[in-house]
């Protein structure tokens, strides 16, 4: 028989068992499929050591070949934000799913973190893997002493990060009938535009700007600043990047509730919700 | 949030679905459906495809709003208090799989309870009887992904009473299905609703069967509008038709056998060339006539070796009330989308 929570803590407690279960999918999932964690790992991995090669050749300052480790790592992310977290809903829509959980008493907003920190903590894995072997291969300078300092602006990066996932899967849901293409579209211009092998202010004010509404390139900005200062050449001062990221986090969060309520809103007067008839 | 406990399970009125597309007019998916299904009942929809059951049942499960009308599904209105009716309700789609392949069939199991709360060993045991109940035992700790498509709707069966809801949604639950899955499926509803008598199935199908073993009472729906509502014995009742004998005799009636009988429609006989066996189809006024047609091969000696009775089927209902079969209709391009 239905068992309505009574109280708010009843409440908490029944969407934080969603969170986790929809997290559990991808943690059992990152796990029990290895062949993704290679094709995650070993191919960003590739990349990222062709820029280190190509700084090393060009005798550029270790620090550079740090920044190509640490942007290796966390493009990581940047995939798991479009291929799981973005797209996601598309897919399950497509599969019929999204139906089932658009009928149950849970929160949206609690599936959606549980996709959310399964993705995060799945891919932690792998972004482990590729910063602890370009490290261990190729000799680059790390401060382990700074690693508390970037731990944080990290998780701060994360939760903006996967904020503009939550927001970007209502309006892939909408309006992104051919995911693939749209997912593709996104995918390499930021990886350029956020500077995961370079420092990002080498694209002008107006790019970097621009790109910063991806709180991925600030945040890898920071990070490179907290390990290696100066020599980051770091494109806003640290001092602003923390309470941009703050604000981006509660910003993104907030317009995902918003774009979660409107996608559910519209695909329930215009039936977009589901697709088959019957 | 929780009030409403008493009242209908189900309530419609005036409900109106509109579809609006780009290239061709609007499309009415419902036209002014008003409904009323009771706590406790098995309810049954039948229509073709394109006649507005996927729609309604959208709509009841929240995942639809109406153009116009009300519904009230568990005494809560489905457009404003959505998030009382989730409480309460599940839903199986035939045809859909739940879940994701790199889970187990327990695992699928385990995680939808847990989107509707329920305690962790109350869930494992819901899982376990259900995976006996569906035939799933065995497969319990295969991956989704290694299911056969038949085994997969069990699992999405499966999953619809993982919350125990107290009205069930069932869209074509035995879509797709072999004859010995779907049974196993129609014997589990028939036991569900027997064993809890406050809980309510509303149930679409296309198998006039399914609705005559299952269902209380059957609304036939086409082109948005019900058509009929009754139980289905009334709903045959109703029907201008005529009771149809079948017997096999030993031998040929001879002419005349059917002298100073009233209430024969027609009488039609085939004799087997080889055998000598014969077929007779009666149609009759009434029923009890038949007694009298016994009577009379008693009389001349002429063995009844077999008889059956043609009763009017929930099929001829819909022939009659509709205009053509089931598989004879198109769906609208709304009812597609919806």
């Amino acid at each position: 028989m239905s068992r309505e929570p009574r109280t708010f803590a009843d409440v908490l407690r029944m969407n934080l068992g969603a969170v986790t279960a929809r997290a559990s999918v991808r943690m059992v999932a990152a796990f029990r499929e290895r062949s993704w964690l290679f094709g995650e790992t070993v191919f960003p991995f590739l990349s990222m050591s062709t820029f280190v090669l190509v700084y090393r050749g060009l005798h550029a300052p270790p620090a550079f070949e740090a920044f190509a480790v640490l942007g290796g790592a966390m493009i990581a992310y940047w995939n798991n934000v479009l291929w799981s977290m973005a797209s996601q809903f598309f897919w399950e829509k497509e599969q019929g799913q999204l139906q089932l959980y658009l009928i149950t008493p849970v929160s949206r907003m609690s599936i959606l973190l549980g996709m959310a920190l399964g993705g995060m903590l799945a891919t932690t894995t792998r972004a482990i893997v590729i910063l602890a072997a370009g490290l261990w291969i190729f000799h680059v300078p790390f401060p382990l002493e700074r690693v508390p300092a970037a731990l944080g602006l990290f998780v701060l990066t994360l939760g903006a990060l996967y904020g503009l996932g939550m927001i970007l899967s209502s309006v892939f849901l909408l309006w992104g009938r051919e995911a693939w293409n749209t997912v593709t579209l996104f995918q390499e211009p930021v990886y350029l535009a956020s500077g995961f092998y370079f420092p990002v202010r080498a694209l002008g004010t107006f790019v970097a700007s621009a790109a910063g509404l991806i709180p991925i390139t600030l945040g890898l900005d920071g990070i490179r600043q907290i390990f290696y200062g100066e020599a980051a050449r770091g494109f806003l001062p640290l001092a602003w990047i923390v309470p941009i990221q703050a604000v981006l986090l509660v910003l993104y969060l907030f317009l995902a509730h918003r774009a979660l309520l409107t996608m559910e809103n519209l695909g329930k007067r215009e039936g977009r919700l589901t697709i088959r008839g019957g | 949030m929780s009030a409403p406990a008493k009242g209908p399970a189900i309530e419609t009125a005036g409900l109106t679905r509109t579809f609006h597309t780009r290239r061709e007019r609007d499309v009415l998916a419902l036209r002014g459906v008003d409904l009323r299904v009771e706590r406790g009942e098995c309810f049954g929809l039948l229509g073709p495809n394109g006649a507005g059951k996927s729609t309604l049942i959208k709509i009841l499960t929240t995942l639809l709003l109406p153009t116009s009308g009300s519904a009230r599904v568990a005494g809560f209105d489905v457009a404003k208090e959505a998030l009382a009716v989730r409480h309460r309700i599940n839903l199986v789609s035939g045809g859909d799989s739940s879940g994701y392949g790199i889970l187990t069939v327990r695992e699928t199991l385990h995680l939808f309870a847990r989107f509707y709360g329920v305690p962790w060993p109350e869930a494992k045991r819901r899982a376990e009887e259900l995976m006996e109940i569906t035939g799933l035992g065995p497969k319990a700790d295969t991956r989704m992904s290694g299911l056969s498509t038949g085994m997969k709707q069990k699992v999405n069966f499966a999953r619809g009473f993982m919350s125990d809801p107290e009205i069930v949604f069932l869209d074509e639950p035995t879509l797709g299905l072999d004859v010995e899955a779907s049974r196993a499926i129609r014997s589990f509803i028939a036991r569900w609703v027997r064993e809890r008598p406050d809980r309510t199935v509303l149930l679409t199908t296309h198998y006039m069967v399914e609705a005559d073993e299952l269902c209380w009472r059957v609304a036939i729906i086409d082109h948005g509008r019900i058509l009929a509502l009754d139980t289905p014995r009334a709903l045959k009742r109703a029907l201008p038709e005529e009771t149809v004998f079948v017997l096999h005799l030993a031998a040929p009636p001879p002419a005349g056998w059917d002298a100073g009988i009233g209430g024969i429609e027609s009488a039609i006989h085939q004799t087997h060339p080889g055998t000598g066996g014969t077929e007779l189809r009666v149609t009759l006024r009434e029923d009890q006539v038949i007694g009298e047609i016994l009577g009379a091969f008693r009389q001349r000696d002429i063995e009844v070796l077999d008889l059956t009775k043609h009763e009017p089927t929930l099929e001829s209902v819909f022939v009659n009330l509709v205009g053509r079969g089931l598989d004879e209709a198109d769906a609208p391009e709304a009812e597609a989308r919806a």
